[in-house]
């Protein structure tokens, strides 16, 4: 009961922040309303007893890429005012379209989905490491360690790309 | 209810009033420090050699007037020395001062919360204060803070991937991100990290250093250049939450400094037997005193080096402290397997 309470809290501060990032005018704002909410994001994963993916959220998305977003933001400067936008080709049904079509299909899984059946749970008890850091960790290097290197790989290559059009000259 | 509830409000009240005195005498040993060091005496007037300093200047930032700039982003003004001070403070839940006591009959660890990702909850609460600093600059539409805010970050950013990289090697030793499991791994080992990871220390302090903007990295407060830095709109107590939360920043890089270097509440030397008749101290003195001797040296740093010219500052971090924190981590990483196979 009472976490059902907390989760329907925290639902509506994320959903409600989510709106104002979308909604306010002045993008520094915005770009705070979106610290805010993967802070309350960070919240949730401490209520589901994730504390590791908590404080990564924490650390990745509210303490480092969004202050990049702030660099960027205050840098570039878009205090002007909004200019009116008159696109002809611009569809104004579409994205209602998309998202309800995405919606429907959220629902869909839902109600029919695997965890509508039963929560997987099984494989928490094959672990030799107990502490939710550890359990991360062996499953990241054992089920998982194919997209874990994958992953990786596509940082690396970010990282290089970022690094080869920042220097003309290597 | 007694154990789930009460205490833990009581040693969350405890430990915030006790930040908040500590910080406030900091600023007055670091103003005697840095007299002495210039053969000044420092404040002498308010109480006996000046110990009542800081209760006078808190009044008289108090009752100072309190003036946001016409121009300035009213709510971001407002909010920014606010999230400058908690993270800070927050930080204080893992910080472990002593081990398990009793009193009244009752134990109580000493302690706040002991939670699996202890350190990790360190870096990561720390890394959300930048916020307040770059909002600070932004919010006051000025000039200088500004420019002081941009350099600010950057140089955050900059030195917090060294002193992250230095945390993952101490992460390597003792086997657990848990502050409480760190302490214990160096009692287990009978010898302070410090010793193991010499490298990882000298990287970490200078880090700290840099990451507080403490000088000689103070340059986001180079009053030559910027007039004071980010926070040269603010005044009365908005300003004074962005010199306390400096402060309380100083204390938790040493508190955290102490508890992975230095074995937090350990006696010197866990492993010398004939130093023990040291154990019937409390185990919480030896914490206070190696943080204490950790912010006199901080503030002796200050008395003693100039600043360093910016670029010097970013070469220094990017071409010399992470280029050896990794070399580290990896010697680290291949020394671990090779002992335990």
């Amino acid at each position: 009961m009472g976490q059902a309470i907390a989760f329907y809290t925290l639902a509506a501060f994320i959903l409600g922040f989510a709106v104002l990032v979308v909604s306010t005018k002045d993008t520094v704002h915005s770009v705070l309303f979106l610290v805010l909410d993967f802070l309350f994001v960070a919240a949730l994963y401490v209520l589901l007893a994730a504390p590791f993916l908590a404080v990564i959220q924490v650390l990745v998305y509210a303490g480092g890429i969004v202050v990049l977003y702030l660099f960027v933001v205050m840098l570039v400067n878009l205090k002007r005012a909004p200019e009116a936008h008159h696109d002809p080709h611009r569809r104004t049904k579409l994205g209602f379209w998309l998202a309800a079509a995405v919606l429907v299909e959220l629902g869909a899984i839902a109600a029919y989905g695997p965890a509508a059946s039963a929560p997987a749970v099984t494989q928490t008890a094959a672990m030799p490491v107990s502490g939710n850091t550890e359990q991360v960790g062996w499953l990241l290097y054992t089920s998982y360690l194919i997209p874990f290197e994958i992953a990786s790989m596509l940082l690396l290559v970010a990282m290089i790309g970022a690094i080869v059009l920042a220097k003309r000259e290597l | 209810m007694v154990d789930n509830l009460i205490i833990p409000l009581l040693k969350i009240v405890i430990v915030l009033n006790a930040t908040l005195v500590a910080v406030t005498y900091m600023v007055l040993l670091e103003r005697k420090v840095i007299a002495w060091a210039q053969s000044r005496l420092g404040p002498m007037r308010v109480g006996p050699y000046g110990i009542l300093q800081p209760i006078a200047d808190a009044v008289k930032l108090m009752i100072k007037e309190d003036i946001t700039p016409t121009r300035a982003d009213k709510w971001v003004f407002t909010a920014a020395p606010i999230i400058a001070m908690v993270p800070a403070l927050i930080v204080y839940a893992v910080i472990p001062f002593g081990p398990e006591v009793s009193l009244f009959g009752r134990k109580i660890t000493l302690y706040i919360t002991d939670v699996n990702v202890g350190l990790l909850y360190v870096v990561s609460v720390t890394s959300v204060g930048v916020y307040g600093i770059i909002l600070a600059g932004y919010a006051s539409n000025s000039k200088y803070p500004l420019l002081a805010s941009l350099r600010a970050s950057a140089q955050l950013i900059s030195y917090e991937v060294a002193v992250t990289l230095t945390l993952v090697s101490v992460i390597l030793v003792a086997g657990s991100l848990s502050m409480v499991d760190i302490v214990r791994a160096q009692e287990h080992w009978h010898v302070w990290f410090a010793f193991i990871q010499p490298l990882a220390f000298g990287i970490f302090f200078i880090g700290g250093l840099a990451e507080t903007n403490r000088a000689p990295f103070d340059l986001p407060e180079a009053e030559q250049e910027l007039t004071g830095g980010f926070h040269t709109e603010y005044s009365g107590m908005r300003f004074a939450l962005f010199f306390l939360a400096e402060y309380a920043n100083m204390i938790v890089v040493s508190s955290v400094a102490t508890t992975l270097f230095l074995g937090g509440w350990l006696r010197p030397f866990p492993n010398v037997a004939a130093l023990g008749f040291l154990d019937p101290i409390p185990s919480w003195t030896w914490f206070l005193i190696k943080s204490f001797v950790f912010l006199y040296v901080f503030i002796w740093i200050r008395a003693t080096l100039p600043r360093y010219r910016y670029d010097q500052l970013m070469r220094l971090g990017w071409k010399v402290l992470i280029p050896l924190a990794i070399a580290n981590l990896v010697v680290t990483g291949i020394v671990k397997v090779v002992l335990a196979t």
